[in-house]
């Protein structure tokens, strides 16, 4: 009985499957009815319609690119333009004799072996045989002549075209970035964002910087017109207009009058200077020595150039501010200084005696102070302001990586700042866990020693010391450190900027805040390790200065700088916020093998907060003489 | 000896099916022919395509049911495994993440998910089948809904869509009752306003130009309409073999892959498009009648959903070359230019040939 039952049940479901597969059966057979109604609407009831459509399809929708915003800073002086001009191009499908084209076309106008290189470059990197540019910025005179004599020359047009331009050239140039033409990745990429079609009639997209972060806005919307075109595929007339949307204007936080005193200030040096407004995070001033000149981007850059930028040992197309790693060095003190108060391991009374060295219990290895003989008897604002090794080396070792890895992680190091560029690196903060994932080793005691100085596996890029010293600067509230204020689509009236948030408040205790401030001052005061570049200033500078060295010094060397070779010196750093009391400015300088943080890093921090605090404009400053020799750090 | 490995090789293959798949496929070479302006070049590449289909074609079909239906988790959990990946460390170009760079090759692992999904839920059914509730219906609904999620977070919008059309007919034939289709579709109607609010402008911008092509002149509406002035204009009879002015003047965008449909029908008419139409219809009808015979639920299930996918996959992209559809990147089954596509419909076809061959092993 049992059995009959589930049999039945059996048919019984088989019968249902066997229902719902006819209703399957059904809908697909309807499917199938008007997909052929759909055929025969097509191309029996409208048949002529559409053979009319296809005969006479003479309508092609071209693309009209629209403007790119410029790009100014917070005073409104423009940093990247537009302007109009003429290219000569040619379609290499249409030309039989390409040689001799050209050869015939340079009797008319100036082609050099520049503009040769590179079309020949644009030539062997497109696919679609465009048209392409073999010169670009005609005079008026060479458009009229080629114009007189076009008929010689199927496939080659005159064109009128909008140019970028970047006025400032090097300056800034590792924040503006540059436009460059589009090539296959790009493509690729526009293709799967499903923008292809905006990019209809645009030959250049945005690489680096500003440009290539805020491509989106500054692209606007491409509009088109219906062509009517003659077998040829040339335009006869315009049926339908659709106008274009130009791209919105950036206005950015940067002061460019500030950026160049700041290029300036670095003279023949390498390296790199980030100023931020420690209220609301603005990026001031952002430099990265050698920059190159943005211009050369635009049309292509020929082999021989690229190669020029690219080898140089300079690296100029490095942007040391955010991919730039460099040992910290003693700027890490102050921040060591915060995190021994927080934890308790020092109070600010607790002095220690510095013999010059430290040794760890149990081992004979000297970690030298700078100081031949050290600095005697130091209490931590003495630490600060003369930059005693040996007290941070015993601070570092009594606290211990991982009290110091957990604190200094909340001032961002060892992680990106988040400021609106592509490609930054997050640096290095060493912790015990990550040395076991990273090399399968353990963490020795001698590791803590060398980190507490900001040596040994430390590594921080110039805007994270920025944004570390911003937020001292601001009372541990934290502003995520930025370059775009206000965005301000074209043709509308300019809106105010709106207010920014902060990103975190990291809640110091006020007097541990203010005794490192208090020290910091001190380093730029008669005393101190940046005394000279603090001089007659009408404004206390808080600072502290550092030391990035480049190569090992055995343990019974000593480092002299005249011996050792120009690029292996120690690079200088510099950190500080001004004024002391009420920061309106907060910045970082390194200084690549510039040597001592007090004679090449701090004199360019003056000038850039004389010019910013007291408007000044820096007259050439000499070092006194005899006064570098003697000074650390 | 000859005769006997003959006979060996061709037992699993379901001659219909073969006869059905060999016309679509040969079409599919006449009209890239065409296509590629009378170069051999694609059509050489595209029978290599074939070639590497037909022995997948035939390593599926050769393998036991109970084959298969072993095989439905590890295949669904390698393909969830890695969707996740995507999602992690997939390669991203801007927007979309949907390529896993092996080294060897970048793969896309939502094409698998085609064949995976119907599998496993058929699988889930069979496994079931004696007590079926409504727990199990809901239970099937998450096996679907976690890759379609992964899917469309890529964003790969209509992959998801027809993956998501193959387990709703996976859900449908296993007898999901009426009122819970209908309750869900209400549903569905009424969170469809507040889930508008909620998507970005560009987003609705986006579905809006699906919409209404004719809003996007540069982009796709521009292809809708010079796909439908090339199907309408082949008339009654076509233009004739690469004779397409349409086709060979450079109108028709994408002509050997999502528009190929838009190439036949300029040159072969009406008549011409009846014909593929009777063919994809054999090809269907085989498919129903191995799904009305198959021998357990587990394959009744997947017969069935593999034959109304393929279906999908037919309409659609015809319904959207001849503008009743919206543009979604759809290939033409057998006829587009491409291996990837080739390959999982060889795949699922194995699995209706398979269905059908060993059905009688399985009926004792």
């Amino acid at each position: 009985m049992k059995l009959q039952a589930e049999l039945r049940n059996h048919q019984r479901e088989i019968y249902l499957f066997r229902l719902r597969l006819l209703l399957c059966v059904g809908l697909v057979l309807a499917m199938m009815l008007v997909l052929l109604g759909r055929f025969f609407y097509l191309q029996v009831v409208r048949q002529s319609d559409f053979r009319t459509m296809a005969e006479s399809n003479r309508i092609k929708p071209m693309p009209i690119a629209p403007n790119r915003g410029q790009i100014l800073d917070r005073n409104g002086v423009v940093l990247a333009r537009n302007y109009s001009g003429y290219t000569l191009e040619i379609d290499p499908s249409k030309v039989s004799n390409l040689d001799g084209t050209i050869e015939d076309l340079s009797k008319l106008v100036t082609i050099t072996p520049k503009d040769l290189r590179i079309f020949k470059k644009l030539k062997a990197e497109s696919h679609d045989y465009a048209s392409l540019p073999i010169r670009s910025r005609l005079n008026d005179e060479e458009a009229a002549r080629f114009a007189a004599q076009q008929y010689r020359f199927p496939g080659v047009e005159i064109k009128a075209r909008l140019f970028r331009e970047y006025p400032f050239r090097e300056t800034a140039s590792h924040l503006i970035g540059y436009i460059g033409r589009i090539n296959e990745q790009d493509k690729q990429d526009l293709d799967e964002e499903d923008l292809e079609a905006n990019y209809r009639g645009t030959d250049y997209i945005g690489k680096g910087g500003i440009e290539e972060h805020y491509e989106q806005e500054l692209h606007g919307t491409t509009g088109f017109e219906q062509v009517e075109v003659d077998a040829g595929g040339h335009g006869i007339r315009t049926l339908s207009r659709t106008s274009p949307v130009s791209g919105n204007n950036l206005v950015l936080t940067l002061d460019a009058k500030l950026q160049e005193i700041a290029e300036q200030a670095f003279g023949k040096y390498r390296g790199a200077l980030v100023a931020i407004d420690p209220s609301n995070g603005e990026v001031l001033a952002f430099v990265s020595k050698p920059g190159y000149d943005p211009n050369l981007f635009i049309d292509g850059i020929d082999t021989e150039t690229w190669d020029e930028l690219s080898n140089s040992p300079d690296v100029p197309l490095n942007n040391r501010i955010l991919r730039g790693q460099y040992p910290a060095g003693s700027t890490i003190k102050p921040f060591m200084a915060l995190a021994g108060l927080h934890f308790g391991t020092r109070t600010p009374e607790q002095t220690i005696h510095d013999p010059g060295y430290y040794m760890l219990a149990g081992s004979s290895h000297h970690y030298r102070d700078w100081k031949t003989g050290g600095h005697g008897s130091v209490d931590m604002f003495k630490a600060i302001q003369m930059s005693c090794d040996t007290y941070f080396y015993g601070l570092a070792t009594e606290m211990g990586i991982d009290k110091m890895h957990t604190f200094l992680s909340q001032f961002g190091f060892g992680d990106k700042s988040g400021i609106d560029i592509d490609g930054e690196l997050p640096g290095l903060l060493p912790s015990e866990e990550w040395k076991e994932a990273r090399f399968h080793q353990k963490w020795f005691a001698g590791d803590t020693v060398s980190a507490g100085i900001g040596q040994g596996y430390v590594l921080v890029t110039p805007m994270q010391l920025a944004f570390a010293v911003s937020i001292i600067a601001n009372d541990g509230v934290a502003y995520r450190p930025h370059l775009l204020r206000q965005l301000q689509p074209s043709g509308k009236p300019p809106q105010p900027v709106p207010p920014v948030q902060p990103a975190f408040d990291m809640h110091l205790d006020p007097d541990d805040l203010d005794l490192v401030k208090r020290a910091m001052v001190a380093v730029t005061k008669p005393g101190g390790t940046a005394a000279w570049a603090g001089s007659g200033a009408p404004y206390d500078i808080a600072g502290k200065t550092g030391t990035a060295q480049v190569i090992a010094i055995k343990q019974n060397e000593r480092y002299i700088e005249s011996q050792v070779d120009e690029r292996n010196r120690d690079h200088a750093w510099f950190i500080a916020f001004a004024p002391a009391d009420k920061p309106r400015i907060a910045l970082a300088v390194l200084v690549e093998n510039g040597g001592h943080g007090g004679t090449t890093a701090a004199p360019i921090a003056r000038k850039v907060f004389d010019y910013y605090l007291l408007n000044k404009v820096p007259q050439p400053l000499q070092a006194p003489a005899g006064k570098s020799g003697g000074e650390h750090d | 000896m000859i005769r006997r490995l003959w006979k060996r090789f061709i037992t699993p293959f379901d001659p219909m099916l073969m006869l059905g798949l060999g016309l679509l496929a040969g079409a599919s070479l006449i009209v890239l022919y065409s296509a590629g302006d009378g170069s051999f070049a694609l059509v050489g590449k595209q029978f290599l395509n074939i070639l590497v289909a037909l022995v997948a074609l035939w390593l599926v079909s050769s393998m036991p049911l109970h084959y298969l239906l072993r095989s439905a988790v590890p295949i669904y959990l390698l393909g969830m495994a890695l969707l996740v990946c995507v999602a992690l460390f997939g390669e991203v170009s801007h927007g979309a993440r949907r390529w896993l760079n092996l080294g060897v090759a970048t793969i896309q692992p939502s094409e698998l998910m085609k064949i995976a999904v119907p599998l496993m839920m058929a699988w889930y059914f069979e496994k079931h089948e004696a007590t079926l509730t409504l727990k199990n219906y809901f239970v099937a609904t998450l096996l679907l809904a976690m890759p379609i999620i992964l899917i469309a977070r890529q964003p790969d919008l209509g992959t998801a869509i027809l993956i998501a059309a193959s387990g709703f007919y996976v859900l449908f034939l296993a007898g999901l009752s009426w009122r819970v289709m209908a309750v869900t579709l209400v549903a569905g109607l009424a969170a469809a306003k507040p889930l508008w609010s909620m998507l970005h402008d560009y987003q609705k911008h986006r579905i809006l130009m699906l919409l209404d092509p004719a809003q996007d002149a540069l982009g796709k509406g521009y292809h809708t309409i010079q796909g439908m002035i090339a199907v309408g204009s082949g008339g009654f009879l076509g233009k004739g073999y690469m004779n397409g002015s349409q086709t060979h003047l450079d109108f028709l965008p994408e002509r050997t892959t999502d528009f190929i449909f838009a190439v036949f029908s300029e040159e072969f008419g009406f008549i011409g498009a009846l014909i593929l139409l009777a063919l994809y219809l054999f090809v269907i009808a085989r498919g129903f009648l191995i799904t009305a015979e198959a021998s357990t639920y587990f394959t009744r299930l997947l017969a069935g959903s593999i034959t109304l996918t393929f279906f999908t996959y037919a309409f659609v992209n015809m319904g959207m070359v001849t503008g009743i559809l919206p543009v979604v990147g759809v290939p033409l089954p057998l006829i587009s230019y491409g291996g990837t596509s080739m390959l999982t419909l060889a795949l699922g076809f194995g699995m209706l040939m398979s269905i059908q061959t060993h059905k009688q092993l399985v009926k004792t």
